[in-house]
């Protein structure tokens, strides 16, 4: 990787931190206005597509080279998760109407937004893959699969748990939950296909065409369980807008946002090596060899 | 092209009626087997007879899909028709139409045996037909390209409704939701807004999934 | 009467698996020769048939038949050349007419010349039985006339004489030769050196994915 190019990711993620998270706890806790002036709505969006930017750069960049970086970045990852569940169980006060149960959003919903994250790698992965014949664009596309489906099947988990409390049901038939757990079948389809196929040429063609397949149905599907889900009672959707809700919802975004990227980061290094074994050159005979066929 | 391919899937087809014959027993049997699950209770088998006939019908289809391409595997007579060259878009909508066709066949095959089950008549035969027809589209699209690929694997049983059964559930929905309506009455006048949903996702996979077909087949 | 093609391969290489079935085959042959490749089994005969065939993409090297490339121009190099294959290519629950109509309707002929061919593979008094109800000897004749139904400018036989009668390596030294009068170059991959020797100018022994020999027929060393 580039790394020039890394550290400008770096750049857009301090910067995404900055006015995403830093603003916030400074207004809500010391006092201060670090804003720099810039209202609310500008804040948000550089904190939403800094961070982005900074994981397709890092991702897009990255030639599987070092180690380094992806464990970094997972450690921060994990800091980030630290202060959000610190911030999310013991600071931030219970909810006007859900009361304990409300802080699992704190960690569901940045699940929710990464799990699509991901898939959505995946579909670019595999576009790429179908157009310009790029391994690596391959090893992404696998790495990104499998981090969506443990995202997603965490989500179903969450989901599940966030229900039972609230609705006295595990599985609440809710459009989202359910779109949910039908991609989490079709990417682990998916994983299943891969597992099968032993050409490589045959399992990154077979996997980018299956993607892009599964992609889009997601939308047909979550409007489709809408509809039929139309007479169930609508659930009413927290809105945490307030600034203490937004410091443990945020700083879990960003811990699950570099944590993803770095297990990306890592599964795709696995996938490319086994790649490197597979798509090596034929071995070339030495004179000596050659003249012992002859 | 199209033509060609068409009736070469139509004369392996007829050759292999029989096949047709024990996908609907299949079918058949599925159907008489889902009314163990709720108990002789006429008016809960009636209420969920459109689901029980679709149910039977996906089940049914991926025999149907598979054995698509059992003949072309066996001596590699697919790979044989691409190096002529054939068309692979053209292999593929023969063979989506093919399976679809005979998915009609089947699904209007089954009803029968759902009304005498299932005490599920109705007189709204063509919009019932209509439906079929839209539903199984949406099988047939998605799944012959599927088969495409598990029928070159091991385990090819296993992985086709693996990969089919997820992407499907919109058109499983909608197809089940709409028979219903024809079913149990559709004061509401609903069934509409299923269609639409039934033509948009078939229109969206029969495209693409004839764009993506020779990414399958080829090496 | 089309002009010859030739074939020319570089470093051709291709791996299943781990293996290399191909590991380093060049070879350049004049439109209209014939040549036979020979070698024990496993030597890449088959792999250097399919991959000239563009069945499999090379994973190393390339290609031209008629000067067009295997790799990124199969269309073109598919329209010039026929595969006689280890798979028949047939549907077992097809005629042997029926399996020829199938080609010719692909190909956009016409079925008119369908009779002929199958009588002149001796296949005429079988046309409307299946063929799951004939002999490895006999689907190898109808794939003959499956090849033959293609008029290719480049035909290549893997093991044309495998179980076949002694009519029936008799036709296919008639065929091949009938194929070279009318300037359609063939690659016979075979065990049948003597047989093959008759009929190829050429010839190339294989061994382990690699060249090991290549001249003119009559001079094939022994062993």
């Amino acid at each position: 990787m580039k790394r020039n190019l890394f550290w400008l990711a770096i750049a857009l993620l301090a910067a995404a931190v900055y006015f995403g998270l830093l603003v916030t706890v400074a207004d809500q806790y010391l006092g201060a206005d670090l804003s720099l002036g810039l209202p609310v709505v500008a804040r948000t969006l550089i904190a939403f597509l800094g961070g982005l930017a900074a994981l397709v750069i890092i991702l897009v960049a990255d030639d599987f080279a070092n180690l380094r970086r992806p464990k970094a970045l997972a450690a921060a990852g994990i800091l980030f998760l630290l202060i959000g569940s610190y911030f999310g169980l013991f600071v931030a006060p219970p909810e006007q109407f859900m009361g304990e149960t409300q802080r699992i959003m704190y960690v569901h919903v940045p699940t929710a937004w990464f799990a699509l994250v991901a898939m959505t790698l995946a579909l670019a992965s595999a576009v790429v893959f179908l157009f310009g014949g790029d391994y690596d664009w391959d090893a992404r596309m696998e790495a990104s699969i499998e981090v969506g489906v443990v995202l997603a099947f965490l989500l179903c988990c969450q989901g599940a748990i966030w229900a039972k409390p609230t609705w006295g049901v595990w599985w609440d038939w809710d459009p989202r939950l359910t779109t949910t757990a039908v991609l989490l079948f079709a990417f682990l389809g998916i994983l299943a296909l891969r597992k099968f196929a032993e050409d490589p040429h045959k399992r990154a063609m077979w996997s980018a065409v299956s993607t892009i397949v599964a992609y889009v149905d997601v939308p047909i599907v979550y409007f489709s369980v809408k509809w039929w889900n139309s007479l169930h009672q609508q659930q009413s959707n927290p809105n945490t807008v307030s600034k203490p809700f937004w410091i443990p919802l945020r700083a879990n975004a960003f811990g699950i946002l570099l944590l993803m990227t770095a297990f990306i980061m890592l599964r795709a290094r696995v996938a490319a090596l086994r790649l490197k074994h597979e798509l090596a050159p034929p071995p070339v005979l030495t004179d000596a060899e050659m003249g012992e066929t002859v | 092209m199209l033509i060609a391919a068409l009736r070469k899937e139509l004369l392996l087809q007829w050759r292999s009626r029989a096949q047709f014959m024990a996908v609907f027993v299949f079918g058949a049997a599925a159907l008489l087997l889902f009314s163990f699950a709720v108990g002789p209770v006429a008016e809960m088998l009636r209420q969920f007879s459109a689901g029980f006939l679709w149910l039977g019908l996906l089940l049914s289809s991926t025999l149907t899909l598979a054995e698509s391409f059992h003949a072309e595997m066996e001596n590699r007579a697919l790979e044989g028709l691409l190096l002529l060259p054939a068309n692979p878009r053209a292999l593929y909508y023969g063979k989506a139409i093919a399976n679809w066709l005979q998915l009609i066949l089947l699904g209007i095959a089954l009803v029968p045996v759902m009304v005498v089950l299932y005490d599920a008549g109705t007189t709204r035969l063509g919009l019932l037909i209509l439906i079929i027809a839209l539903g199984t589209a949406g099988l047939s699209a998605p799944g012959t390209l599927y088969a495409a690929m598990t029928a070159q694997v091991r385990s090819k049983q296993t992985l086709l409704p693996l990969l089919l059964f997820p992407l499907i559930v919109p058109a499983l929905l909608a197809s089940v939701k709409a028979t219903s309506l024809i079913i149990l009455g559709d004061p509401m006048n609903q069934s509409g807004a299923w269609v639409i949903l039934l033509v948009a996702f078939d229109a969206i996979y029969w495209s693409l999934c004839g764009l993506l077909f020779s990414r399958v087949v080829e090496e | 009467m089309p002009p010859s093609a030739d074939v020319d391969a570089k470093n051709l290489a291709r791996r299943y698996g781990r293996r290399w079935a191909l590991a380093d085959v060049s070879f350049s042959l004049a439109g209209g020769a014939v040549m036979m490749v020979a070698g024990p089994n496993g030597s890449g005969k088959t792999t250097l048939l399919r991959t000239l065939a563009t069945a499999v993409r090379p994973d190393g090297g390339s290609a031209r038949v008629g000067g067009f490339d295997v790799a990124h121009e199969r269309e073109d190099v598919r329209k010039l050349l026929a595969l006689l294959s280890h798979a028949s290519y047939l549907y077992d629950s097809l005629t042997a007419r029926q399996n020829l109509a199938v080609v010719a309707d692909h190909l956009g002929r016409s079925r008119a010349g369908i009779d002929a061919l199958l009588d002149r593979v001796a296949l005429g008094g079988r046309a409307d039985d299946t063929v799951a109800t004939f002999s490895a000897g006999m689907r190898k004749r109808l794939s003959f006339a499956r090849v033959l139904l293609q008029e290719p400018r480049v035909a290549l036989l893997d093991e044309p004489y495998g179980q076949l009668d002694p009519e029936g390596f008799v036709l296919v030294e008639d065929v091949v030769r009938e194929l070279k009068a009318g300037g359609t170059t063939v690659i016979i991959a075979t065990h049948q050196l003597a047989r093959a020797a008759s009929v190829a100018d050429e010839a190339m022994l294989l061994e382990a994915g690699r060249v090991k020999w290549r001249g003119k027929a009559s001079e094939v060393p022994k062993g």
